[in-house]
């Protein structure tokens, strides 16, 4: 039974890689790696590791996965070809795969490993379950478990730096208040009331400049980032 | 099932996601090739995990996992960046660091 799930999986596996190089569109090739992945957690499974398997399909075919879909569709996957146009590497590089499987089952087969013939050590009670892996993260393993925390929060920040967009301003580009102050006593009830001696023939020219101030201060605030383009840093 | 096979499948699909780092223009689709790279040592790492019979190799498995997270975010915030920038997105015409 485990010999049928295990080749089931390994070729579920090794399609998802080749489909992921072979398949043309970017979107399909993140699809055929979210197979792959699957498959892969089958095969951690088969060898108990619970924990990683849970973790691959969570974080990996999940959260990462996703991030990949967003990415393709936001910077638009289309199909494309498969090599370069130059031409020497089509050939060269299935050679160079083809020497580096030839080297890899040299040295598989050259081992002097025993355990790599049988099914490995005797399962013990508990073995890859979350409780002890967390009691490994926890005691033994707990500088490389807060390395990794940090070195997520610095990826975090860095990813964020990276794709923000540069809201900047441009070399020539003067710096406008987008607040005019207007005149003391304009604009208020008491000025329509007819209260203060401002109302008078002051006014008019003030009514005729308040629009004219409302109309230029958004464009310096609002549409001269809308008018950049959206590459302006 | 033997322990030679898993190590044989992680060793076919590390051999294939180079092929693909080595034959693809577009960075995305190499971001992809990695993450099959760093799969295939995932896998040979259990699987040695699993032959002697201890964790650590588990453990080591789970941080692999949390550096490529961090590898796929910085190189797909700098496609992002690349296509804000309006620059093609393929690495034979971004070689402006090139020599």
């Amino acid at each position: 039974m485990s010999a049928v799930l295990f080749f089931l999986a390994a070729i579920g596996a090794l399609a998802g890689a080749v489909g992921v190089v072979t398949i043309r569109n970017p979107f399909y090739s993140v699809l055929a790696l979210v197979c792959h992945l699957i498959a892969l957690a089958a095969l951690f499974l088969l060898l108990r590791a619970e924990f990683v398997a849970a973790g691959q399909v969570v974080v990996y075919a999940g959260a990462v996965m996703v991030l990949y879909v967003f990415v393709v569709a936001y910077v638009g996957g289309s199909d494309e070809p498969l090599h370069r146009p130059g031409g020497a590497l089509k050939v060269l590089a299935p050679l160079f795969g083809l020497a580096l499987a030839i080297e890899l089952c040299i040295a598989m087969l050259g081992t002097v490993l025993k355990g790599v013939s049988t099914d490995g050590a005797a399962y013990t009670q508990g073995f890859g379950t979350p409780a002890h892996i967390g009691t490994l993260f926890l005691t033994t393993y707990l500088f490389p478990f807060e390395v990794a925390s940090l070195l997520l929060l610095v990826a975090a920040v860095g990813a964020v730096m990276l794709a923000r967009r540069r809201r900047g301003l441009e070399p020539e580009e003067e710096v406008t208040p987008r607040f005019v102050p207007r005149a003391a006593f304009t604009g208020t009830m008491a000025e329509a009331a007819g209260f203060r001696a401002g109302a008078g023939t002051t006014t008019e020219p003030e009514k005729q400049t308040e629009p004219v101030g409302a109309q230029t201060s958004p464009p310096a605030g609002v549409g001269s980032t809308a008018d950049r383009p959206e590459g302006g840093w | 099932m033997a322990i030679g096979w898993y190590l044989t499948v992680s060793a076919l699909i590390f051999c294939i996601g180079a092929v693909g780092v080595i034959l693809r223009p577009n960075p995305l689709v190499i971001l992809l090739c990695l993450e099959l790279m760093l799969n295939a040592g995932n896998l040979a790492l259990v699987a040695f995990s699993r032959m002697w019979g201890h964790e650590d190799g588990q453990i080591f498995a789970l941080i692999v996992m949390v550096v490529a997270a961090c590898e796929v975010t910085v190189g797909l915030g700098l496609i992002v960046a690349i296509y804000r920038r309006r620059l093609p997105i393929n690495v034979d015409d971004l070689n402006e660091l090139h020599g």
